[in-house]
C-alpha cells in the first residue's frame, strides 16, 4: 500500500500554475526523490501535503486516508513531518530544548497535572527527557545540547531540524534541501544518516535535494518537475540518461551549428 | 514614612505583579502582546465586589468569580481576535480594554462613571502576599511543563510549531485565558484594598503600564516581572517629591533602562539557586588566579 499518494494535484496563485497536474505513489520504506530546477514548485508540494497551503485541484492521501481541510498540526498528529529550506528552528532556545518541545506529543498529561506535579507528570518528562537524549545522541548533537540553535554551524542547524522531526514519531518524513549549506564530506555524512535513520524508525522519505550526488545515492525512485509540471519519474538510473530531464538542467543542444 | 504608607505600596505592587504574572504569560512567553489587559482587571474588580455586596459571597470565592468572568471574557475574545496577526491582535485588545470601560461608564447598576463605592476592604498584605506565591508558583509550573513549552515555541517560530503538531490557536487561547484569570484576580483585590470601584481606574493608561512592566522585567522572565512589578510601582511614590514633574521622571527613566537595557532588566534570564551559585563562583573564580599570582 502506498503511504503517500498525490492524485492531480494543482495549485494556482492567482493565474499563476505553481504546481500542475503532478501525480505519485510513495511506497512504504521508500527514499523518494524530489527534483527540478530553480522555482519549479518543489517546495510548493510540500506546503501542499502539509496544509500550509490549500490545494486548488486534486487530493493527497496518506495511507488511503484523504487529507482535505486538515489543519497542519493535524497533518502532523497523522505522521507526517518536515524539515524547511530556509531552516526554522525555535532560534533562542537551546539545542535540548528545542528537541524536547518537539517530544511533547509523546506525553499526555493536562494543564492541571503540571500543576500538580505528581503521577503521571513525573513520569511523562522523565520519559520525555530520556527520548530527547536518545535522539541527540543518534544525530551526534549531545556535545552541543546547551548550546542556543542560533549559534550552531548551519550543517548541525539542518541536523537540529532532522532530529525535531524525528521526536514526533512520523511515518513519513519530508526533508527540503537537507545538503544546502554542507561540504560533500558531510553531504555523504547526511546520506549515511537518513539511510539510518529510515531503518532504524521504519520511515517513508520523500526528499527535495540539488546535490545529485546525494539524490542519485540515495533514493530508490526519483520525480522530476519543471515548472511545475511532472517531467520524468524513474529509478536514479533512468533519470540520468533520460534527455529531457537534462535539457531542463543544462538546455537545449543546439541541432547543428552553421559552418562557415 | 509610616508602615501603614509602605505596606500600601506594597500591597499596590503585589496586585500589579498578579497582572503582570499573567501579562508576562501571554508576552514574553506565547508572543502576543496586549493593550487591554485593564479590562479583565475591570471586570474582576466589579464581579468580585458585586458577589461580596450584593450575593454576600466570602472574599477568596469572591475573587475566584471576578477571575472566572473575566477568563469567559477572554474565551470570547480569544475566539474572536486569536486568529489575527502580531499587531492587529494587538489593536484588537486596545479595543476591548476600551470598550469594557465605556460600557461600566454607562451600567448604572454598578454606578455609572461614578463607579461603585462601599466595597468592603478584605484585602491585606498577608492575603496579597499568599496569593502572590501561590500564583508565582503555579506560573511556574506551567511555564516548565510541556504546555508551557509549547507556547515558547509558538513565540519563537509559529510555522515550525505547527509542524511539530502543536495546536497553535489552542494554546494561545489557553496562554490568553489564564493571564486573564490572573487579571481578574488582581482586579478583585484592588477593589477590596481601595473600598470603591471606577471605570477610570482601568484606562489603557493602566493597560500599557502593565505591558511596560512585562517589557521592563524582560520578556520571558517570571523573575523579570517580579522585579519589574515591585521596582515600577515605589518608583512614582518614591519620585512624589517632584509633584508635577514625576511622571515625566518617570517616563525618561524607563526609557533610559530600556536603551541601556533593550532586553530588560533580566533579559530573559531566571533567578535561580544553581545560577546564584553559578554567578558566586564565577565572582570569586576570577578573584583566584589574581591571588595564586600574587603569591
Amino acid at each position: 500500500m502506498s503511504v503517500l499518494s498525490l492524485k492531480h494535484v494543482t495549485k494556482k496563485f492567482g493565474g499563476l500554475t505553481a504546481v500542475g497536474d503532478v501525480s505519485f505513489d510513495i511506497e512504504e520504506g521508500e527514499i523518494f526523490g524530489l527534483i527540478g530546477p530553480n522555482g519549479a514548485g518543489k517546495t510548493t508540494i510540500f506546503n501542499l501535503i502539509t496544509a500550509i497551503y490549500s490545494l486548488t485541484e486534486g487530493e493527497i492521501s496518506f495511507y488511503g486516508k484523504k487529507l482535505d481541510k486538515m489543519k497542519p498540526f493535524e497533518i502532523a498528529n497523522m505522521g507526517i513531518t518536515r524539515t524547511f529550506q530556509n531552516i526554522r528552528l525555535f532560534k533562542k532556545l537551546s539545542t535540548y530544548d528545542n528537541v524536547l518541545t518537539a517530544c511533547h506529543k509523546s506525553a499526555d498529561y493536562g494543564l492541571f497535572n503540571s500543576i500538580i506535579r505528581v503521577g503521571k507528570f513525573q513520569k511523562q518528562e522523565k520519559e520525555l527527557n530520556k527520548k530527547t537524549e536518545t535522539l541527540l545522541k543518534l544525530m551526534g548533537l549531545w556535545d552541543y545540547k546547551d548550546m542556543i540553535a542560533a549559534n550552531l554551524p548551519y550543517g548541525l542547524q539542518r541536523k537540529l531540524e532532522i532530529a525535531r522531526a524525528l521526536a514526533l514519531n512520523p511515518k513519513l518524513l519530508l526533508l527540503d534541501e537537507p545538503a544546502a549549506g554542507m561540504n560533500p564530506e558531510e553531504t555523504i555524512q547526511l546520506m549515511e544518516l537518513i539511510r539510518e535513520i529510515r531503518d532504524k524508525f521504519g520511515l517513508t522519505v520523500l526528499i527535495i535535494e540539488h546535490h545529485m550526488d546525494l539524490i542519485m545515492g540515495v533514493c530508490d525512485r526519483i520525480f522530476v518537475l519543471n515548472f511545475g509540471i511532472p517531467l520524468a519519474q524513474g529509478t536514479p538510473s533512468e533519470i540520468q540518461g533520460d534527455k529531457r530531464v537534462i535539457e531542463a538542467y543544462l538546455g537545449k543542444e543546439e541541432e547543428k551549428h552553421a559552418e562557415g | 514614612m509610616d508602615w501603614f504608607y509602605i505596606s500600601g505600596i506594597l500591597i499596590m505592587s503585589g496586585i500589579n505583579l498578579m497582572t503582570v504574572l499573567g501579562l508576562s504569560l501571554l508576552t514574553g512567553f506565547t508572543g502576543l502582546f496586549s493593550f487591554g489587559h485593564a479590562g479583565f482587571m475591570a471586570i474582576g474588580a466589579y464581579v468580585s465586589a458585586t458577589a461580596t455586596m450584593q450575593w454576600g459571597v466570602p472574599f477568596i470565592p469572591a475573587l475566584l468569580i471576578g477571575g472566572i468572568a473575566a477568563m469567559l471574557a477572554a474565551l470570547f475574545i480569544g475566539r474572536l481576535t486569536l486568529n489575527l496577526k502580531g499587531d492587529y491582535f494587538c489593536i484588537a485588545t486596545l479595543g476591548f480594554g476600551e470598550a469594557i470601560r465605556l460600557v461600566l461608564d454607562n451600567i448604572q447598576y454598578f454606578g455609572g462613571a461614578r463607579g461603585l463605592p462601599g466595597i468592603p476592604t478584605y484585602t491585606t498584605l498577608t492575603n496579597v502576599l499568599v496569593i502572590d506565591i501561590i500564583a508565582v508558583i503555579v506560573m511556574v509550573f506551567i511555564i516548565k511543563s510541556r504546555h508551557g513549552r509549547n507556547m515558547v515555541a509558538i513565540r519563537e517560530e509559529e510555522l515550525a510549531s505547527q509542524v511539530i503538531g502543536i495546536d497553535v490557536f489552542k494554546y494561545k487561547m489557553m496562554s490568553l485565558v489564564i493571564s486573564a484569570l490572573y487579571a481578574g484576580i488582581a482586579g478583585g483585590l484592588m477593589a477590596h484594598y481601595l473600598g470603591y470601584a471606577q471605570p477610570i481606574m482601568f484606562k489603557m493608561t493602566k493597560s500599557t503600564e502593565l505591558t511596560i512592566i512585562v517589557i521592563f522585567g524582560g520578556l520571558g522572565s517570571i523573575s523579570g516581572s517580579v522585579v519589574g512589578a515591585i521596582l515600577l510601582t515605589f518608583l512614582p511614590e518614591l519620585l512624589r517629591s517632584f509633584s508635577d514633574w514625576r511622571l515625566v521622571i518617570y517616563g525618561a527613566l524607563v526609557i533610559l533602562i530600556m536603551i541601556t537595557r533593550p532586553q530588560g532588566l533580566m533579559g530573559g534570564k531566571e533567578f535561580s539557586i544553581k545560577g546564584i551559585t553559578r554567578a558566586v563562583k564565577k565572582i570569586t573564580g576570577r578573584n583566584k588566579p589574581i591571588e595564586e599570582a600574587k603569591s
